[in-house]
C-alpha cells in the first residue's frame, strides 16, 4: 500500500508541475488542483497509513493519527478557495488583456 | 517628574514633534523656525533637568520592554558621555536653527528643512542616549537616512544628489557592518544592554570572535566618522547647505563614530588589535587629511578635510588607549565641535555674502566684514592650536600622550614626530584660511558686494567663539566638570590625575607646539612651490572611482534582475521548482540513509485498480489538457479516487470533505471554461517541453522517494494527547472535528478568515467585470439558448430541503461522528449552487440572502465571539465548555460550546462557496444579457 501511495503522489506531483508550467491559465488551474491532491495526500501520509482505524473514540479500538487529518481537512477547503480565487483572477486577466496567457499578454 | 520618564521623554518628545515645523510652515518661516527652536529648546531643558544627577555621579537607565525575545528594549541611559553629547546636539542645534533662518533664501519656507533637521536631531539624541545597542543601531540608521535628506536638500543640484548618495552608500554600508558587529557582540556578551557589555570586557576580549567583532564595529565607526579610506564622502557632502555642514559634518553626526569608540572602548579596547587598528587609522587620517586640506581652494573643502583630520586625531587618541588619552579624546570632541561649527558658520557667511567660496577669489574680507573676520580668525586659531584658545589645551594633551607611549618604546620618536607634522599642517591650513580669505589683497571678480551679515546671523558664531575663549582661558571653571563626568563614563574607571591648565611649565609638549607653529608658518610661506608641486601630481579622484564602482554595481544588479525577473510567470515557476529540487535533493542525499524496513499494509486488488484509475485520470488529464472538457472530467476522476483513498485509509472526514469540494471544483471549472477563448494555444517549443518534462519527472520522482522515505522512518506522533483528551476535554468522539473546533480552534479561525478574504477578493474582482459570451463551443456548435431544462429544474427544487436536512444532520453529528461545519457547509453550498444551475440566476437570486459581506462577518463573529465569550469566565481565548442536554425525540446528547464555533465555520464556508460560484454564474448571465442587447 505504501509503495502504491508513493507512486500516486509522485505521478500527481509530476502532472501538476508539468501543467503549472504551461502558458495558458486553464492548464495551470488543473495543475494546481493536481498538485494540491499530491500535497494533501503527502501530508495525510505523514500520519502513516492505517486501515479500519478511524479516529472516532470507541471502546477498545485503535486509531489513525487524527492530527494530519485535521490539517488536511482545512487544507482541502483552503485549496478550493485558492483555486476559486485563481479562476476568477484568470477571468479578470482575460477581460483586462483579452487573452488567457498567464503573463496577461497575447504572446505565444 | 520621575527621572526615568524624563529620560524617555527626550528622544520620545523629539520624535513625536519633528513634523511641527512642516505643519506650521504655512504660517510663515518665522513660525517654522520658532517651532523648531521650541522643540530643541524643550529637549535641552529636559537634558539640563537630568544633568545634576549625572554630575553627582549617577548613571540613569530607563527601560520599556519592547521586543524582549529579540533582546530589543527601549532602553535609554544618561551618563556623562550621553550628557556631553546631548548638550552638544541640543546646544549647537539651537544655534544652527537661528543661523539657518538667515542662511537659507527667503523664498524657502523652511518647514521641510527644519523637520528633517529635527528628525536628525532626535535620532542623534537616540544614538547617544541608547542603553540597548540594537536600539542604538536603529537610531544610527535614522541619522544616515536623515543626513541623506539634508545633504540632498537642494535636490535640483546634481552635486547635492551625488554627494547625498555617496554619503548614504558609505555610512549605510558601515551601518550594515555595525549591525553584524553588534549582533556578534550581543552573542558574545549574552545581552545587548550596555551595562552588561561594558562589564563583560574580559569575556569579550578573550572570545574567539573578538577580532571579527572589533573589525565590523570599527567599520561602522570609521565610515561614520569619515576615517581614511572611507573619508571621501565627507568633502562631497559639502554640497549640503552650510547650516547642515556646521551641524552634521562638524559637531554631531561625524562624531557618532568617535562616540561609539568612546562608548565601547571599555568593552573592546585594551588589546593590541584595538591599538593598531584604531590608532593606525587615526594617524593616517590625521596626517593625510591635514595635508589635503592645505591644497583645497574651496573654503568648505578645506574645513571638511580639516574636520576629517581632527576626527583622525580623536580616533588616534582613543587608539592610544591610555586613561589620559581617552580624556584628551573626549576633550577634543568638545573643543572641535565648538570651533569647527563656528568656522563652518563663518564660511557660510562668506559664501552668503560673496556668492563663492573659492579662496583664490575671496580675499581681503577683513576690511569688508571686520567682526566676522575677527571671529573666524579666533576660531581658526583654536583649530591651529594657538594658546589661550580651547583647541590648544586638547592639542597639548595629545602631544603629551604621544611622548613615551608604552607601545612605542623602540621608536619613541615616531609618534611625537607624526603628531608634530600634523600640528604643522594644521597651522599651515588654518593660516591659509585666515590669510587668503581675510587679507591677501583685494577680492577678484566676486558675484556680490560683500558686507557684514545680519546681526542675528552672526550671533551663533559670536557665542561659539566666546566659548572657545572661555574654555581656552578658564578651563577649570568652565568645561572641567563636564569633561570629568564624560571622560569617567568613557573610561568606566576612576579618572586619572590631570590638570586643565594653560601653563604646565616648559616641557616637551610645549616645545612640540612651538615647533608646529613655526613649521606651519614656514609651510604656508612655501605655498607657491608647494601648490605648483601639487598641481603636477597625478590627481586622486575618489569620487570618480566611487561613481564608476557604483555604476558597475548598479548595472550588474539590473542585469541580474532582468535575468530573474523578465515578467514571465513560467520562468519564475521553472526557477522556483528547480530551486526546490536542488534544495530537496541536497537534503535528501545529505540526510541519514533510511535503513528501516518499510511497514506494509496489505494492498488488495481494489488498491491497484484505484491506482490505475488515478494514473489514467491524472496522466490523461495532463496529456489531453488541450481538450479542456475532457481534462476536467479526468481530473474529477482523480479527485474521486483521492476521496476513496481517504475512505480506505481511515479518514472519513477527509473523504466527505473531498467529495463535496470535488463537486464545487468541477462546477467552478466548467463556469470558467465557458469564458476562456476556444482558440488553441500554440504548442510549446521542443526545448521548453523538454525542460518542463524533466522538471516534472524529477519533482514527481522526488516526491515519491520522499514519501517512501517518510513512511519508512520511525513514527512518533503527538496525537496521543488529542486521542486521550477528545472526550473528557472536548466533549466529542470525532477527534478530527474536536481538534478543528476546539484544540486547534485558533488555527481554524485563521483559516476561515482566509476563506472570507477569498470571497471578498473574488467579489471585488468580479465586480463590474464584463466578458463576452462565446457564441460557439469548442467543437463549433452554437450554445443552446434554452438555459434551464424544465425537467432538471423540477427535479432539483424538492431536492433542496432534502439536501439541507442532510447537511444539518451532518453538522449536528459532526462532533461525534464524521461531519461538522466544513463538510456540512460544503454540502449546503453545493445544494444551493445546484439550484442556480437548474433554475437559473433569476430564480435563485430572488430566494437568496444578498448580503454576503454581512454573512461572512456573521460567521467570523460567531466563531470569534464564542472564543471571546470565554474571557467572561476568565478563561483564555477559545476555551470551550460542554455538557449533556436532553431533548424530546432526539434524546440525550452532548452539547459543546464548540458547536457555535463550528456554526461560524459553516456560515463562512457556505457564503464563500456560494458567493464565488454564483458570482461566476451572474457573470455569464451578464454576458448573455449583453449579447441579447446587441
Amino acid at each position: 500500500m505504501e509503495v502504491l501511495l508513493s507512486i500516486a503522489i509522485g505521478v500527481l506531483t509530476a502532472c501538476g508541475v508539468f501543467l503549472i508550467l504551461r502558458s495558458r491559465t486553464f492548464p495551470v488551474l488543473l495543475g494546481l488542483t493536481l498538485l494540491s491532491y499530491a500535497v494533501n495526500l503527502f501530508l495525510f501520509a505523514s500520519g502513516r497509513l492505517r486501515i479500519d482505524a478511524p479516529p472516532l473514540i470507541r471502546a477498545g479500538a485503535s486509531y489513525a493519527d487524527p492530527l494530519p487529518q485535521a490539517l488536511v481537512l482545512t487544507a482541502i477547503v483552503i485549496g478550493f478557495g485558492m483555486t476559486a480565487y485563481l479562476a476568477i483572477l484568470a477571468l479578470r486577466a482575460l477581460s483586462e488583456s483579452g487573452a488567457d496567457h498567464v503573463d496577461a499578454h497575447k504572446g505565444p | 517628574m520621575n527621572s526615568n520618564l524624563l529620560l524617555l521623554a527626550i528622544p520620545g518628545m523629539a520624535f513625536a514633534t519633528f513634523l511641527l515645523p512642516l505643519l506650521l510652515q504655512r504660517f510663515g518661516r518665522v513660525a517654522a523656525t520658532v517651532a523648531a527652536a521650541a522643540v530643541i529648546g524643550t529637549c535641552l531643558a529636559l537634558v539640563l533637568r537630568l544633568a545634576p544627577a549625572v554630575f553627582a555621579g549617577e548613571t540613569q537607565v530607563a527601560r520599556v520592554h519592547w521586543l524582549p525575545t529579540y533582546g530589543l528594549d527601549l532602553g535609554l541611559r544618561m551618563d556623562g558621555l550621553g550628557l556631553l553629547f546631548s548638550l552638544l546636539i541640543c546646544g549647537i542645534g539651537l544655534l544652527v536653527v537661528l543661523y539657518a533662518f538667515y542662511y537659507l533664501p527667503g523664498s524657502d519656507r523652511m518647514g521641510r528643512f527644519y523637520s528633517i533637521l529635527l528628525l536628525f536631531m532626535a535620532a542623534m539624541l537616540g544614538v547617544v542616549l541608547s542603553e540597548n545597542l540594537l536600539l542604538l543601531l536603529v537610531f544610527w540608521e535614522i541619522t544616515s537616512l536623515s543626513s541623506f535628506l539634508l545633504v540632498a536638500y537642494s535636490h535640483d543640484k546634481y552635486e547635492s544628489r551625488i554627494g547625498a548618495r555617496m554619503a548614504l552608500a558609505v555610512t549605510g554600508g558601515g551601518g550594515l557592518a555595525l549591525l553584524a558587529g553588534i549582533l556578534l557582540l550581543g552573542h558574545i556578551a549574552g545581552s545587548y544592554e550596555l551595562s552588561v557589555i561594558l562589564a563583560a570586557g574580559d569575556q569579550i576580549r578573550a572570545h574567539a570572535l573578538y577580532i571579527p567583532t572589533l573589525i565590523l564595529i570599527l567599520l561602522g565607526a570609521f565610515t561614520k566618522s569619515a576615517q581614511f579610506p572611507f573619508h571621501f564622502w565627507l568633502p562631497n557632502a559639502m554640497s549640503a547647505p552650510t547650516p547642515v555642514s556646521a551641524y552634521l559634518h562638524s559637531a554631531t553626526m561625524v562624531k557618532a563614530g568617535v562616540f561609539l569608540l568612546a562608548r565601547l572602548h571599555p568593552a573592546l579596547g585594551g588589546t593590541d588589535a584595538w591599538f593598531w587598528l584604531v590608532s593606525g587609522t587615526g594617524a593616517v587620517t590625521l596626517v593625510y587629511s591635514a595635508a589635503t586640506a592645505l591644497f583645497r581652494h574651496d573654503i568648505k573643502g578645506l574645513l571638511a578635510y580639516s574636520t576629517i583630520s581632527h576626527l583622525g586625531l580623536i580616533t588616534l587618541l582613543f587608539g592610544l588607549d591610555t586613561p589620559l588619552s581617552i580624556v584628551a579624546g573626549v576633550f577634543h570632541i568638545i573643543n572641535h565641535a565648538i570651533f569647527k561649527a563656528s568656522l563652518f558658520m563663518a564660511a557660510g557667511v562668506i559664501d552668503h555674502e560673496c556668492g563663492t567660496r573659492d579662496m583664490r577669489r575671496v580675499n581681503g574680507m577683513f576690511k569688508r566684514m571686520p567682526i566676522t573676520a575677527a571671529l573666524a580668525i579666533i576660531a581658526a586659531g583654536s583649530m591651529a592650536g594657538v594658546p589661550l584658545l580651547n583647541g590648544f589645551l586638547s592639542k597639548e594633551m595629545f602631544f603629551a600622550e604621544t611622548v613615551g607611549h608604552p607601545q612605542f618604546e623602540a621608536v619613541s620618536w615616531l609618534l611625537p614626530l607624526v603628531a608634530t607634522i600634523a600640528g604643522m599642517l594644521a597651522v599651515a591650513y588654518s593660516l591659509r584660511f585666515v590669510h587668503d580669505v581675510f587679507f591677501n589683497g583685494e577680492p577678484i571678480d566676486l558675484p556680490r558686494q560683500p558686507h557684514e551679515p545680519p546681526r542675528w546671523m552672526r550671533a551663533p558664531i559670536e557665542l561659539l567663539v566666546l566659548l572657545c575663549l572661555l574654555v581656552g582661558v578658564f578651563p577649570g571653571w568652565t568645561v572641567a566638570p563636564l569633561l570629568d563626568v564624560a571622560a569617567a563614563a568613557a573610561l568606566q574607571a576612576p579618572l586619572p590625575e590631570f590638570e586643565l591648565a594653560l601653563w604646565h611649565g616648559f616641557n616637551r609638549p610645549l616645545m612640540m607646539s612651538l615647533l608646529a607653529l613655526a613649521g606651519g608658518v614656514f609651510i604656508y610661506a612655501m605655498r607657491g612651490p608647494l601648490f605648483a608641486w601639487q598641481e603636477q601630481l597625478p590627481p586622486l579622484r575618489p569620487r570618480t572611482a566611487f561613481e564608476r564602482g557604483y555604476r558597475l554595481l548598479a548595472g550588474a544588479a539590473r542585469r541580474l534582475v532582468a535575468l530573474l525577473d523578465n515578467g514571465s510567470l513560467q520562468r519564475y515557476n521553472a526557477l522556483l521548482f528547480s530551486f526546490i529540487l536542488v534544495l530537496g535533493s541536497w537534503a535528501f542525499f545529505s540526510g541519514p540513509a533510511a535503513t528501516v524496513r518499510l511497514p506494509s499494509q496489505p494492498a488488495g486488488e481494489a488498491a491497484y485498480l484505484a491506482l490505475f484509475a488515478l494514473l489514467v485520470g491524472s496522466m490523461g488529464g495532463t496529456l489531453l489538457y488541450r481538450k479542456r472538457l475532457l481534462a476536467v472530467i479526468l481530473v474529477g476522476i482523480v479527485g474521486l479516487i483521492v476521496a476513496l483513498i481517504f475512505v480506505r485509509l481511515s479518514a472519513p472526514d477527509l473523504a466527505l470533505t473531498q467529495l463535496a469540494v470535488e463537486t464545487g471544483t468541477i462546477i467552478l471549472m466548467l463556469l470558467v471554461l465557458y469564458f476562456l477563448p476556444v482558440r488553441e494555444a500554440p504548442r510549446s517549443s521542443a526545448s521548453r517541453l523538454t525542460r518542463d518534462l524533466l522538471l516534472a519527472m524529477f519533482a514527481g520522482g522526488g516526491m515519491a522517494l520522499i514519501t517512501l522515505q517518510m513512511l519508512a522512518a520511525p513514527f512518533a506522533t503527538i496525537s496521543g494527547f488529542y486521542l486521550r483528551e477528545a472526550v473528557p476535554g472536548g466533549g466529542g468522539t470525532n477527534v478530527v472535528n474536536v481538534i478543528l473546533v476546539d484544540f486547534r480552534g485558533f488555527d481554524t479561525l485563521g483559516e476561515i478568515t482566509v476563506l472570507a478574504l477569498v470571497a471578498l477578493a473574488s467579489h471585488a474582482l468580479l465586480d463590474r467585470l464584463i466578458l463576452t459570451a462565446p457564441r460557439l463551443d469548442s467543437d463549433g456548435r452554437p450554445w443552446s439558448s434554452e438555459a434551464h431544462p424544465l425537467f432538471l429544474a423540477m427535479m432539483m427544487r424538492p431536492l433542496l430541503p432534502l439536501s439541507l436536512t442532510i447537511s444539518v444532520y451532518i453538522f449536528l453529528r459532526g462532533h461525534n461522528v464524521p461531519g461538522g461545519g466544513f463538510v456540512a457547509g460544503l454540502i449546503t453550498s453545493v445544494a444551493l449552487v445546484v439550484q442556480y444551475l437548474a433554475n437559473g440566476n433569476v430564480f435563485a437570486q430572488r430566494r437568496m440572502p444578498r448580503n454576503s459581506a454581512g454573512l461572512l462577518s456573521l460567521g467570523l463573529l460567531l466563531a470569534s465571539g464564542v472564543g471571546m465569550a470565554s474571557w467572561l469566565f476568565e478563561r483564555p481565548f477559545l476555551t470551550t465548555a460542554h455538557g449533556h442536554v436532553s431533548l424530546p425525540l432526539i434524546g440525550e446528547f452532548e452539547l459543546a460550546s464548540a458547536m457555535i464555533f463550528d456554526l461560524g465555520v459553516y456560515v463562512v464556508v457556505v457564503t464563500v462557496v456560494v458567493t464565488v460560484l454564483s458570482g461566476l454564474g451572474r457573470l455569464s448571465a451578464r454576458a448573455h444579457n449583453q449579447e441579447a442587447g446587441n
